[in-house]
């Protein structure tokens, strides 16, 4: 699902592209691996393949089928750094030249399928990719991409105020399920035949084998995301922490420019707070996760 | 006269084990255009390959008085013009000039000169009107050229052809006879395809089982190995 | 689009640096634009029809191409005019047709890689242009290959599960051969370790003037309360 332009709320947005740019640019730079251009013309076809794979149908029964979105597949082959860039160039074709996504969006789009959804899809196979549990790892990882990315993006449409009642929102999540466990089955049955081919096109992970890790982080990134998702329909309880940190005072400054001045209509208190309060729920998930699993460890190894 | 490639006991094994080469003894001179015959598979490619210094086997190569080491790998490819068998892939840029002038400016050509040998090199091949196009557009004798333009850009001494022929219809395959032939270079080509090699080959050289089996004319060649065309019916 | 893009018309001969710059300018604009002004939107749409008329492109494919988002669009216009905020609704479906044409505009009066080397210079990371460069180039290629592939099953009676993660495995390694190929093909004409890139050439005092012009036009209607 591509957020196209109109959608998001000026901050949102703004705040998305101001992240990916330097999140991108670094990703970039590290997926270059001192190779400098070599990697450019494997990246790009590999980009070039992804799409080409999502004109062949999976049957998934029932009538329907489904397609490969590619993440977890391109992080386990390329390895995440080339994966995240390989989503980003996906993406930016995607807005340019097939109206799919907007432009301004694309921050957006790329923060949550090429940066979170590729993250998300590999975590799984980091910790888990040599054991016993290879192939639910891979299966877990591509389910998981699209979850994340899935439920980020639907936390974003909230929070710039589109109107989502409990019905449509619970019915788009069981689509996104379904899209997800597909999504698993696909990236598995691929993977299948990959590792029979040639088993040198897919990485070694470089995470030891630790299933308690994995457990933790994979689950702490679909808290994270489920959490934004919840945070962005439900600030109350967090409004005055916000209010308190003085983010959104902060933020008025930041759009109170000649030109945008009617930016502080639209900005209503009630509206910046939703914004505050999901990106402090976003932080208090992630400290509460970081700190069980850094107890768990501690606890393990002594 | 001293030849402008020696290659003398060239071996080669691919990572996975498979022998391609056992010793390939091989010497192109000014003004051959010398054809590589042989099955699928029998080491034409990887030799040529070598001569790029694409690969590296065991055994010497010498190019242009150049012995094949690190030093004189730049010097080497600009001098060996490689043009491959899928142009798909040779024409990586996205418009013709800028896949023309990509040689050039990694020989570190200032720009404008750059330009300047793309537009002769575009000239020669007849495809000055394609420039702005993109390689997609392009038909696959069209894709030949502009695959050749590139090479030629570089001012090389030598050509590499590997199965230039491929999907070129007949007058395709016509006009690069007479493209190959107005080009002063020497010319390594391989072929499957005996009309053509008569047509622009010298001599030719049978590759069997990763060695040279025969050295000859191609018709000499042609008719040992059975390698005429399917009669006439 | 390819074909579009390279057709010419006053638009089309727009340095590709200053039409990213008055696209960026626009999108701000209108993703900034307050939900209820019919009068901002007509401004707007007067702007695209201008541009659109100036590209000489035809006007009804172009439409219909940037209807693409419509659907989504739509979708969530309905939850807001269902939820009682129709204003909302309208501008959904207004900003996103807007802000898609106007891409698209862009897009098809742009070759690919002029367009390219544009958002390049704009201080987008090289290594990332490169890879939609390379993408771009490859893109229908493969997705030929993948009809090819497709086609191919369904002559021997469709795609089942397993054949189909086989088929997408083999678009992989064949994928994956092919920048091999390409790489090597680069080698072989000197590459080493950087790609060359043609500068964009300076700018014509027209796309000088075009762009200060478009940029004080959305200004004025930004400050004068219209936009």
């Amino acid at each position: 699902m591509h957020i196209p332009d109109g959608f998001l709320a000026t901050p949102v947005w703004a705040a998305l592209d101001l992240a990916a740019i330097p999140a991108v640019g670094l990703i970039a730079r590290r997926s270059q691996a001192g190779l400098e251009d070599a990697r450019a013309p494997l990246l790009g076809v590999m980009g070039a393949f992804v799409f080409a794979a999502q004109m062949i149908n999976f049957p998934v029964g029932v009538g329907t089928s489904g397609h490969l979105v590619g993440g977890t597949l391109l992080a386990c082959t390329l390895g995440p750094s080339a994966a995240v860039v390989v989503m980003t160039a996906i993406l930016a074709v995607q807005a340019l030249v097939f109206q799919d996504g907007g432009l301004l969006a694309l921050g957006a789009n790329v923060m949550n399928m090429a940066v979170a959804g590729v993250l998300a899809g590999y975590l799984p196979f980091h910790y888990w990719g040599q054991g016993p549990w290879r192939r639910a790892a891979i299966f877990l990882g591509g389910v998981l991409s699209v979850l994340v990315s899935a439920f980020l993006t639907l936390a974003q449409l909230r929070i710039s105020g589109i109107p989502m009642p409990s019905a449509v929102l619970g019915l788009s999540m069981a689509l996104f399920l379904v899209s997800a466990l597909v999504e698993g089955a696909v990236t598995l049955a691929v993977f299948g035949a990959l590792e029979k081919m040639n088993p040198g096109w897919v990485r070694k992970p470089a995470g030891a084998i630790s299933r308690l890790r994995g457990a933790l982080a994979a689950g702490a990134l679909l808290m994270a995301s489920l959490g934004a998702l919840v945070a962005s329909g439900l600030p109350d309880g967090l409004e005055s922490a916000a209010a308190k940190l003085g983010i959104h005072e902060r933020a008025w400054n930041l759009f109170e420019t000649p030109l945008l001045d009617y930016e502080l209509q639209f900005a209503e208190p009630v509206w910046m707070r939703k914004v505050a309060a999901g990106l402090v729920g976003l932080a208090i998930i992630y400290l509460l996760c970081a700190a069980l699993s850094r107890w768990l460890l501690r606890r393990r190894s002594p | 006269m001293d030849p402008l490639i020696r290659v003398s006991g060239l071996r080669f094994r691919y990572p996975d084990g498979t022998e391609a080469l056992k010793g390939v003894d091989f010497e192109l001179f000014p003004g051959e255009t010398v054809i590589l015959l042989g099955a699928n598979g029998s080491g034409k490619t990887t030799f040529a390959l070598h001569l790029n210094g694409l690969l590296e086997g065991e055994g010497q190569i010498r190019v242009c008085g150049l012995p094949m080491d690190k030093i004189s790998l730049p010097e080497i490819r600009r001098r060996v013009g490689m043009v491959f068998q899928d142009a798909d892939e040779q024409l990586f840029m996205p418009t013709v000039m800028e896949d023309v002038t990509y040689g050039p400016l990694n020989l570190g050509v200032e720009p404008a000169e750059a330009m300047r040998l793309a537009r002769e090199a575009l000239e020669q091949t007849g495809m000055s009107a394609a420039h702005a196009k993109a390689p997609y557009h392009l038909s696959a004798g069209e894709k030949r050229r502009v695959a050749i333009a590139g090479v030629l850009a570089m001012r090389p001494d030598i050509l590499i052809l590997d199965e230039p022929t491929t999907s070129l219809d007949p007058p395709g395959q016509r006009d690069l006879v007479d493209l190959l032939t107005a080009l002063p270079q020497s010319k390594i080509v391989t072929t499957h395809d005996i009309a053509f090699a008569r047509a622009i080959g010298t001599r030719a050289v049978f590759f069997e089982k990763g060695s040279i089996a025969a050295l000859g004319t191609v018709g000499d060649i042609a008719s040992r190995f059975g390698w005429e065309p399917l009669p006439r019916g | 689009m390819e074909e579009w893009a390279r057709r010419d018309s006053p638009l089309h001969r727009r340095d590709a640096r200053v039409k990213m710059i008055l696209l960026l300018v626009f999108l701000v604009w209108i993703g900034t634009a307050r939900p209820a002004q019919p009068e901002a939107y007509a401004a707007y749409a007067s702007i695209l029809l201008v541009a659109a008329l100036a590209s000489r492109l035809p006007l009804l494919s172009l439409l219909w191409r940037a209807a693409l988002v419509l659907p989504f669009a739509a979708t969530f216009a309905l939850l807001s005019w269902m939820a009682g905020d129709a204003e909302r609704a309208a501008s959904l479906v207004l900003k996103s047709s807007f802000s898609a044409f106007a891409v698209l505009l862009v897009v098809a009066t742009t070759p690919m890689p002029a367009l390219l080397a544009a958002v390049e210079s704009l201080a987008a990371p090289k290594m990332l242009v490169m890879v939609v460069q390379f993408l771009y180039r490859y893109l229908f290629v493969l997705s030929e290959k993948a009809q090819h592939m497709w086609m191919a099953a369904q002559c021997r009676g469709g795609i089942r599960r397993a054949s189909a993660g086989g088929a997408i495995a083999v678009l992989f390694a064949s994928s994956h051969a092919r920048a091999e190929g390409i790489h090597r093909a680069m080698l072989a004409r000197g590459f080493a370790g950087h790609m060359p890139l043609i500068r964009p050439s300076s700018l014509h005092w027209l796309d000088i003037s075009f762009l200060a012009t478009g940029i004080l036009v959305l200004s004025l209607g930004r400050w004068l309360w219209i936009l």
